[in-house]
């Protein structure tokens, strides 16, 4: 269940106001994230199909970050049980890009290497691996690679499933490869050299 | 004829194939011509925006690149600006690094300067990205729609499964409501189908959390389809490959999980449209998905040919891909021949 107090967040939120961490945040989001609005009504935990399985309601983190709890908010598990389904997005009555910014902490925790225990990042990252060889996605290599290293007694459980996408033809074991793999290559090695900061 | 081009999505040739193949099988009576974009690559779906930014957009940017030149190509006549995408996933990503590419010029600028080291550009706002939904239903038409329908769904009862990322964030402004839209709704009812309804049309069905959350997953899942099941859907209907996948291929684990014993079958609205077109089921993929739709087709008099059911306990006459053992009755019909 999510943390309902606010205790700590207003002590640091009464000292004098360091909003660094708010706008670096907002600064490293795609589009204008219109974070810095937030006004806490709380519409977006109340919105959130997952809020159950958050330890901050997407409002607390958003205090947090605004009191500039960076290590806890970038610890928290919420960015990683966000599923991404932008009903708080469309809710917001200040028009803040919800999913964007979480897509965002999650970036910030790998690189701090704050994360919990959660295996989503080394899932984004297999994900990401699997593209940047093959310039696709690859279902059978994503998933049996993930579900070998993570969840391996979980597997034969998992098995009458695989086998039966495979069964069906839904699940090719070999990848499919882009032509122009050298271009797709050259763009992402240009594109990992420039951050977003202004 | 309308002429679009497509970005058929990394799912499109594996997980979704039935999708991609009822897609095909309705083009023709619908009058339309979908033109790949040559090379497209991955869209990242959402795994790729959660680790560096730059790249995410850029890797997303490069189709909206190379869908552009190939339009600069085509002559003068089938000329569009109109990139379909049928996967809400990757719908939501191209259309997304367009509008954002807009509202945030630096992240544009950005984009075009790692676009330019693979010898390609995008200019924001160029292309329209659309859904393959939006475009049977504002730009084919119902009525088109419903005057090809040769076997009308009657007394199918669907429910009419959205999804999240088609109607949200919707920074384009093409749906007729973010929560509750009613395009779905209005396409299935076309088809002759009895459309029923359904609250929870644009909730979600995990996304990727079955695979790194299962139980957050399993829970949304459930939702999904007992309220489908409480409200007597014989079937579900999805836009979505990865709806698809999560209600299909996870809802025997969701149900060992909770201990329940659902069985709602999920099919692709193409596949719908393609049988009340009058196709058959083998040539729209279905028969492809692990809880099957035999017995909720059979309401409407479609016959679905058995396939082998891997996922289930096997049942002896319809295991591995053996020759079949006859049953009695049809040792019987075959000896009164």
């Amino acid at each position: 269940m999510p943390q309902m107090t606010d205790e700590r967040v207003r002590a640091r939120l009464t000292r004098e106001e360091d909003l660094s961490l708010l706008h670096e945040v907002s600064m490293k989001t795609a589009g204008v994230s219109h974070l810095e609005m937030c006004i806490q009504c709380g519409t977006c935990g109340g919105s959130c199909p997952s809020a159950m399985d958050m330890e901050h309601t997407p409002r607390m983190l958003f205090a947090m970050l605004r009191a500039g709890m960076r290590d806890e908010v970038l610890r928290s598990n919420t960015q990683w049980i966000c599923v991404s389904c932008y009903h708080c997005v469309v809710r917001c009555p200040q028009e803040v890009h919800i999913a964007d910014v979480m897509y965002t902490l999650k970036g910030m925790a790998i690189k701090a290497k704050l994360y919990q225990d959660s295996t989503a990042p080394d899932f984004s990252q297999t994900f990401v691996d699997m593209v940047e060889t093959y310039g696709r996605s690859f279902e059978f290599g994503l998933a049996s690679r993930h579900y070998l290293k993570h969840f391996p007694l979980r597997l034969p459980g998992m098995a009458p499933m695989g086998l039966g996408m495979i069964a069906k033809g839904r699940m090719g074991i070999k990848p499919k490869k882009i032509r122009r793999m050298d271009q797709l290559k050259a763009i992402l090695e240009r594109a990992s050299q420039l951050e977003l900061t202004s | 004829m309308n002429k679009y081009l497509l970005y058929p999505g990394c799912s499109m040739e594996s997980s979704a194939k039935a999708y991609m193949e009822s897609m095909n099988a309705i083009m023709e009576p619908l009058d339309l011509r979908f033109e790949e974009i040559e090379d497209w690559n991955c869209c990242g779906a959402t795994e790729y925006l959660g680790i560096n930014l730059i790249p995410a957009y850029s890797l997303i940017a490069r189709n909206l690149a190379l869908a552009s030149d190939q339009i600069g190509r085509m002559n003068g006549m089938g000329r569009t600006r109109t990139v379909v995408a049928p996967c809400s996933a990757c719908y939501l990503n191209l259309a997304k690094a367009d509008y954002y590419m807009q509202e945030r010029p630096s992240l544009g600028v950005k984009v075009n300067e790692a676009l330019a080291a693979g010898g390609l550009q995008y200019k924001p706002g160029t292309l329209d990205v659309r859904h393959l939904i939006d475009i049977l239903v504002y730009d084919v038409g119902l009525e088109k729609i419903r005057g090809s329908v040769t076997r009308p769904l009657h007394g199918l009862k669907v429910a009419p499964y959205m999804g999240c990322m088609l109607p949200r964030p919707d920074y384009q402004h093409r749906w007729s409501d973010h929560e509750h839209p009613t395009e779905l709704d209005d396409l299935l009812r076309a088809l002759g189908a009895e459309v029923i309804d359904y609250p929870l049309t644009t909730s979600c069905c995990g996304g990727h959390m079955t695979q790194i959350g299962p139980e957050t997953a399993f829970e949304l899942i459930r939702r999904l389809v007992a309220d489908a099941d409480d409200r007597g859907a014989d079937l579900m209907a999805t836009v979505c490959p990865m709806c698809q996948m999560n209600i299909d291929a996870y809802q025997n684990e969701m149900n060992h999980h909770f201990g329940t014993d659902y069985h709602m079958p999920i099919l692709f609205f193409t596949q719908l449209m393609g049988l009340a077109f009058g196709r058959e089921p083998g040539e729209l993929g279905i028969g492809m998905e692990l809880v099957n739709a035999r017995n909720a087709l059979a309401r409407i008099g479609v016959e679905v040919p058995i396939t082998q059911e891997p996922s289930g306990p096997r049942k002896k006459d319809e295991g591995l891909p053996m020759p079949r053992r006859w049953t009695r009755h049809e040792v019987r019909k075959e000896a009164v021949k």
